[in-house]
């Protein structure tokens, strides 16, 4: 009921912060030169056309914490059961089905089987080929039921718990857990996880970003090299906080979010990303998620965020005037307002997926789709 | 503690007193080649034939026999059933079929974890491929692109690539996967499963019809089998619009009392597909004459008739299709109670061999062939007269040993009431069913008991969850014959050779174990934990409260009663036999009455008071370590 009750503030607290932070809206004017005219048109950044889902249109519920992609085929984890999208209509699957539990916090699709992986705060569900089996601390070896983070690579399931991060072999069923006894963990309540062949990244909330090298079967940890939680003294020279909250490794590339800005790391550099010196809306960022090497979103308390390496994007309900807006943000710091007529249903963004050039978006107030306009 | 300690000289001499009598009998029988367990007279090792599959090649020239004890195809003439060729395979073969093109012979070796793979052209073995646990099926799709493979014990199906034999990938499927059939068109493959899949404590049973897509080599989705606990073998019409599974019913919520009410199972087929929309199943019983233990399925290519093999009954039961589906239509979801139901659309039953299980149909539909495992014989049927027509004897011998007669007063039916079950109805393939009962005994409503394993089960006495049978000759013979059978009791060397087949059952190999037999870190840390004298606190725990103690010995059981906090309201007494862990890992659910369906829930949930074993002062990691240990086991 704790956890249940921090993520609910989690999530209160952020819309309400998104309600208040409308003052400081990006792009309160548009550049322009000496003239008094516009300057030239803002770098080329995605544009897309939201569709978006809630109770009303058949979502399970409003408050929608993951989403992920399958294909043609849509999966929603909400506060109330999960949701899959097929064919234009919306079914949900709920406790009486055999998920883990209502609220459906994380998804990660196993490429391989077509099986989906849900982390709920009851524990985690398999779906597949409609069947849901569910493993929880006391039927099973998973380390907690609170499961924020799930990730499938090959034959191995990696997931983030409230309690430590752990693994499922699926060939032999054994579990392996990691908390502050056999990794650098400090602190164990583990947010995120993605695991691919070389890497498995855990974002650990106070802890920083955990890697696992699977070729070396060896841990490592990175952190906030100043060690300060209210400022940043060494810019790029680490990651930028110990309050991660979403890890995505892309191209041999991380993407750390935190609750206090974001990083990118190739394995040599570090560089942070804070609302001062970058497009991002704000530095609360609840979830990255890397196209590639150079390009990442950022799901943040205050918008969608699009990194393409130089320029951003923001995708957004105004927090003036509540209606659709879309800047974008150049190299040199200038930033353009798009006309658009469609935004994400809210603000609160907490889950990021791609579909082609489409993008789904999982929000505090509903689930967007966002149809890539050329 | 109470302990119900057996003598061990005890042991002996009654041991040595059964064979005594055995031999004796065997003598007064005047039966050949009875002399010793394994071996005839002449000393050579007898390893039976035991067919289990059979299947045509494509130009239906050849006949492959898939013999299962003595680890070999043999190949026959079509003709003239003349052997052509034997080739040797690996471990207990269970499953076989041919590449879509007839150029290869695929073999599931269950084990020694293998497929084996066969020139057809030459007969020889071109490559062995390792695999998941147990295989026990295997299929290749048309596009010759991947090869499907059902693992019993991993409960997943493999999928290889099928020119190299690499795996790629698992899918997940239920309980016990066992039997994998192609739809006529090659586009779905079927998977069926002899174990029930996980469903909570005391309801009914439920299984599955993993149904796979080929071309994607995904789960596309699971028909639902509510009530079964066992599938064997589907089969398709030609046209693909009515699939058939054999299923095994059971009525293990009731208690075991009525058996001359029909009382134990259903014996039954599921058919789905176009000519019958939602799933229907239907019983192949009679009031009296049950078709205990429906295993192969072969429909006419005309679609009028669907022959099953039953191994228990040691026959072929023959269902008119038109009057089945008629029957269906008008009877949606389950008949499998209604005795009378098959009457509407069984017109014929067969006697063959043995145990009889895989069958096939000659491609102009005149001849049926049925392998007979426990008589390693194929009876050949004439499908105008329904009768057979001729045995063919497989190369295997001749002597009917110790462990092959009991072997076969174990899976045959014909010594219970209207010869409704057999020993092999609880303990699957020799194993167990994963299903917990009501016997009567204990009276109606009480000691709920979980089916124990059997495999290496000997020097494990006492017996019954309560210690209650001092040894295999009273759990085989009275207490059987009493409250199971209530028909015809075994004679004296019928009793003896069952009780010598299964106290010769050897343990299926433990698939945790490295190679090596060493343990991995995580394993070795669990056997600490297993072993140890002091808690996490320095405390000292109990002798009779280490894990150890109770659980000694190679077979892990000190054969000793205790109460371990398990006691439910419906239970008569909290004294527990300490069950054997052979083999634990896979014997789900736990506790004699079935309650913890995994491991850690005997831990997690059923021990709060420290009473099976000091566990509560243990971490989560280190609770799965010990876990990791026992499945080592």
């Amino acid at each position: 009921m704790k956890t249940v009750f921090t993520v609910a503030m989690i999530v209160i607290l952020g819309v309400a912060n998104g309600a208040a932070g409308q003052s400081k809206s990006v792009g309160s004017g548009v550049p322009k030169n000496a003239m008094g005219i516009a300057k030239p048109l803002a770098p080329a950044m995605p544009r897309f056309r939201f569709e978006n889902f809630t109770t009303a249109n058949g979502l399970p519920d409003d408050h929608v914490f993951s989403v992920l992609v399958d294909g043609d085929r849509i999966w929603a984890g909400t506060e109330n059961g999960l949701g899959l999208y097929e064919n234009g209509k919306w079914k949900t699957f709920t406790t009486r089905d055999g998920l883990a539990h209502r609220a459906v916090l994380s998804l990660a699709l196993d490429k391989g089987t077509g099986d989906v992986w849900a982390g709920t705060m009851g524990g985690l569900s398999r779906i597949s080929g409609g069947r849901i089996d569910t493993f929880t601390q006391l039927n099973s070896g998973l380390s907690n039921d609170v499961v924020y983070g799930v990730s499938v690579e090959g034959e191995n399931v990696w997931v983030a718990t409230a309690a430590g991060a752990c693994k499922l072999d699926l060939h032999t069923g054994q579990w392996s857990l990691f908390n502050e006894r056999n990794t650098p963990m400090v602190e164990i309540w583990v947010y995120g996880v993605t695991a691919t062949p070389c890497k498995v990244y855990y974002a650990v909330w106070g802890s920083g970003v955990l890697e696992y090298d699977q070729q070396k079967k060896i841990w490592d940890k990175y952190d906030d090299p100043d060690g300060e939680t209210e400022m940043v003294l060494f810019k790029d020279q680490g990651l930028i906080h110990e309050i991660t909250t979403s890890v995505s490794y892309v191209d041999n590339i991380l993407w750390a979010a935190t609750y206090f800005g974001d990083s990118r790391y190739d394995g040599r550099y570090w560089h942070n990303f804070l609302t001062k010196d970058s497009g991002l809306p704000s530095n609360f960022t609840n979830v990255v998620k890397g196209v590639d090497g150079k390009r990442a979103w950022f799901g943040t308390d205050k918008g969608l965020a699009y990194y393409d390496g130089t320029n951003w994007a923001v995708y957004r309900p105004s927090l003036v005037t509540g209606k659709p807006e879309m800047t974008v943000r150049d190299a040199k710091g200038n930033v353009s307002p798009i006309a658009v007529s469609t935004a994400p249903a809210h603000n609160y963004v907490l889950g990021i997926d791609f579909q082609g050039d489409d993008i789904w978006v999982a929000t505090a107030k509903g689930l967007s789709h966002g149809i890539h306009q050329p | 503690m109470n302990g119900r300690r057996r003598d061990a000289a005890g042991v002996l001499s009654a041991l040595a007193a059964v064979c005594a009598v055995a031999l004796g009998m065997c003598a007064w029988s005047g039966r050949t080649a009875r002399a010793s367990v394994t071996t005839s007279r002449t000393g050579e090792k007898l390893a039976y034939a035991s067919p289990v599959e059979m299947l045509f090649s494509p130009d239906e020239t050849r006949l492959y026999v898939l013999c299962q004890e003595s680890s070999q195809v043999q190949v026959l003439d079509a003709k003239s059933y003349a052997l052509v060729k034997t080739v040797g395979v690996g471990a207990v073969p269970r499953g076989f079929s041919l590449s879509p093109k007839g150029d290869r012979l695929f073999v599931a070796n269950s084990w020694d974890d293998t497929i084996t793979v066969i020139n057809t052209k030459t007969l020889e073995v071109e490559a062995t491929w390792p695999v998941g646990a147990e295989p026990s099926s295997v299929v290749e799709d048309r596009e010759g692109k991947h090869l499907f493979v059902a693992n019993r014990i991993s409960n997943d199906v493999a999928v290889l690539d099928a020119q190299t034999g690499a795996e790629e990938k698992r899918l997940a499927a239920g309980r016990g996967a066992s039997y994998i059939t192609a739809s006529p068109d090659g586009s779905k493959l079927y998977v069926t499963h002899v174990y029930p899949n996980a469903t909570p404590h005391r309801t009914s049973p439920a299984s599955e019809i993993t149904v796979i897509d080929t071309g994607r080599a995904v789960v596309a989705y699971r028909i639902e089998l509510p009530f079964v606990a066992h599938g064997f073998h589907v089969a398709f019409s030609v046209d693909g619009r009515l699939g058939v599974a054999a299923n095994m019913h059971p009525k293990n919520l009731v208690p075991l009392a009525h058996l001359e009410h029909g009382g134990a199972f259903a014996d039954t087929l599921t058919f789905f597909g176009a000519d019958v929309g939602k799933p229907v199943e239907v019983p192949l019983d009679e009031l009296e004459r049950y078709a205990v233990r429906p295993f192969g399925i072969a429909i006419t290519s005309d679609k009028s008739r669907i022959f099953i093999t039953c191994g228990g009954s040691e026959m072929v039961t023959v269902v008119d299709v038109p009057r089945l589906i008629r029957y269906a239509r008008m009877h949606p979801g389950s008949s499998a109670q209604d005795l009378s139901a098959s009457a509407n659309y069984v017109v014929g039953h067969i006697a063959v061999g043995h145990d009889p299980r895989g069958v096939v149909l000659t491609r102009d539909g005149m001849k049926l062939l049925v392998a007979n495992r426990l008589e390693d014989t194929i009876s050949v049927i004439d499908t105008k007269t329904d009768r057979v027509a001729s045995t063919i004897a497989l190369i295997s011998p001749k002597q009917l040993s110790v462990l092959r007669h009991g072997e076969q007063a174990f899976y045959t039916a014909r010594y219970s009431f209207q010869g409704q079950i057999g020993c092999a109805n609880c303990h699957i393939d020799s194993t167990f069913d994963g299903l917990q009962w009501d016997l009567e005994p204990d009276g109606f409503g009480r000691d709920i008991v979980d089916n124990r394993p059997i495999e290496a089960v000997k020097d494990t006495e006492p017996f019954k969850w309560n210690g209650g049978n001092p040894n295999l000759p009273t759990e085989c013979g009275p207490r059987t014959e009493k409250y199971f059978w209530r028909a015809e009791n075994y004679d004296n060397l019928t009793l003896t050779d069952l009780v010598v087949y299964v106290r010769s059952l050897p343990p299926r190999p433990n698939r945790w174990r490295l190679a090596g037999r060493e343990l991995t870190a995580a394993q070795e840390r669990g056997r600490a934990l297993f072993v140890r004298e002091v808690d996490k606190f320095g405390n000292g725990i109990p002798e009779t409260n280490r894990c150890v103690y109770c659980h000694s010995g190679p077979k892990g059981t000190n054969q000793k009663s205790f109460d371990v906090g398990t006691k439910k309201a419906t239970d008569n007494a909290g004294l527990l036999d300490t069950p054997q862990l052979t083999n634990i890992a896979i014997t789900a659910p736990y506790l004699h009455d079935g309650s913890a369906p995994t491991l850690e829930q005997i831990w997690t949930v059923f021990n709060p008071q420290d009473k099976h074993g000091r566990t509560n002062d243990l971490t989560k990691d280190e609770l799965n370590d010990l876990i990791e240990y026992l499945r080592t086991r």
